[in-house]
């Protein structure tokens, strides 16, 4: 099912998958095997909510009320967003 | 830096030049390998143990690449682990912020050796794969009991659940098993496969009667990739190499020249790409002499094929130029003779008949004997 989490899935960065902070272009990254993926600002605003316990439908709350957004919106796009990462296999969920 | 220059102006003049940061950094830390692989990269001058770069200087190199925004190291040879100092090495490259990445063929690892690299921080291991099974692998790795210990080294790769890309370099005489190659993949629970049809460098270029898939191979082995992309989505990444020689359009040439990445040879010596050393008219930097910074922006090699200036004619009016940047100049160079020439490969070079036709005669040639890999003559 593509553009969708369960909500009650939690999202975990798998071992070789970390974000970090590229000093050089001034950006945040994922970094996986063999990719450095960039992030925009909503990319990692999602990313670093994700702490291995938090479930999908905790953090999608809690970035509808930090940007102001409706909820349904935010759980499209972020599920969107993370679904592409999973099926790269830079995402896993328990 | 020796001659005063600080990296961050460096940096802000390749800015204004147009001229990108690195993102990843291939260290080929020795030629020295127990395989001897037909189609090793690796240039057929290879260094002696006494001309490799000692830990230290690796070391400072690590940091110089961070500071130039390298965020991806691989660690490759030769066999990285024939360098007693390996983990020594990676634990460095994580202190200095860079996700490390082991490119091996397993043999000198030992689980003992495996967990210190753990512990040092290695991110991720890319294990290759020159067969299915130990008549083939043993035959085109020249390494009796590869396959065996590779068996082994895999076990214990996942015991320690690293993640893992298998790397199969497929040709004409394991094609075959390129099916039986995907299904390991997902044994050894590797989130990533690596297919690479050889490419004709390095000790390939002698083996191209030998190792050549034909056509019809070539369009088999894309066939198998796809399918497999959709049977195994979000399980397994497929990561795909077609074949040289038998494309219409040449490969885009890494990214492009001298904008995403660079390699070290085990002496310092710094290279656009792993064969650039083919180019004889080409100088190469030496970071024994030089801060990297320096040497990528303002490195004769590198300067040699970024931009278009150096084109000809078709590049130089053809729509795809930033697209491919005119195919491999390592390519131009064995087969056309002249590294700023189109790539033979591409349906639009004067000499593509010409590729064609060899195309053909190397991948039905009877002769399948095999050049293996030298090793670096002892100092
Ligand atoms: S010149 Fe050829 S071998 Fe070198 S990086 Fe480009 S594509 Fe690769
Ligand atoms: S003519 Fe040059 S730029 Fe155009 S497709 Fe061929 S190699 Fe690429």
């Amino acid at each position: 099912m593509t553009g969708s989490v369960a909500p009650e899935a939690v999202p975990v960065l798998p071992r070789g998958v970390r974000l970090h902070y590229d000093r050089v272009r001034d950006q945040w990254v994922l970094l996986a095997p063999e990719r450095a993926v960039a992030l925009d600002a909503i990319g990692h605003a999602i990313l670093k909510e994700i702490d291995g316990s938090r479930a999908f439908g905790s953090i999608v709350r809690g970035l509808a009320e930090t940007y102001g957004a409706p909820e349904d919106q935010v759980a499209q796009d972020a599920g969107g967003f993370l679904r592409g990462l999973m099926d790269r296999r830079f995402l896993e969920t328990i | 830096m020796m001659d005063g220059t600080r990296p961050e102006d460096l940096q802000a003049e390749g800015k204004r030049l147009g001229i990108p940061a690195p993102i990843a950094m291939l260290a080929e830390l020795t030629h020295r390998c127990p395989l001897s692989c037909p189609y090793c990269s690796n240039p057929l001058e290879l260094a002696r143990k006494d001309r490799e770069l000692d830990t230290e200087t690796w070391v400072r190199v690590f940091r110089e690449a961070a500071d130039l925004g390298i965020l991806q190291l691989h660690l490759s040879g030769g066999e990285p682990a024939s360098r007693r100092d390996l983990v020594e090495l990676v634990s460095a490259a994580r202190e200095a912020g860079l996700y490390t990445n082991l490119i091996t063929s397993g043999i000198g690892l030992s689980q003992r050796r495996l967990q210190e690299l753990d512990a040092a921080g290695l991110d991720h291991v890319q294990l290759s794969l020159q067969g299915t099974d130990a008549e083939m692998a043993d035959k085109i790795g020249g390494y009796k009991g590869g396959f065996k210990r590779k068996m082994q080294v895999a076990e214990w790769i996942k015991e320690i659940g690293f993640p893992l890309t298998l790397n199969a370099v497929v040709h004409r005489q394991n094609l075959h098993q390129l099916p039986r190659a995907i299904e390991m993949a997902l044994e050894m629970e590797a989130r990533r496969i690596e297919v690479a049809i050889v490419q004709f460098h390095g000790w390939a270029l002698a083996n191209r009667n030998a190792l050549m898939p034909t056509k019809t191979q070539a369009a088999e082995a894309s066939r198998i990739v796809a399918e497999a992309r959709k049977a195994h989505k979000g399980r397994l990444v497929l990561d795909y190499v077609p074949a040289d020689y038998h494309s219409d359009y040449p490969k885009r040439c890494m990214g492009g020249w001298g904008t995403t990445g660079l390699n070290i040879a085990p002496d310092g010596e710094v290279l656009p790409c792993h064969a650039a050393q083919t180019i004889k008219t080409l100088r190469f930097d030496n970071v024994r002499a030089k801060n990297l910074s320096e040497i990528w922006y303002s490195g004769a090699a590198f300067n040699a094929y970024r931009g278009e200036d150096w084109m000809q004619e078709p590049c130089r009016s053809c729509e795809f130029k930033k697209k491919d940047f005119g195919g491999c100049r390592c390519q131009a160079m064995a087969l056309a003779g002249d590294p700023a020439a189109t790539d033979p490969v591409c349906i639009k070079s004067p000499l593509d008949s010409e590729r064609q036709a060899r195309a053909e005669q190397f991948s039905t040639s009877e002769d399948t004997e095999l050049t293996f890999r030298a090793q670096p003559s002892s100092a």
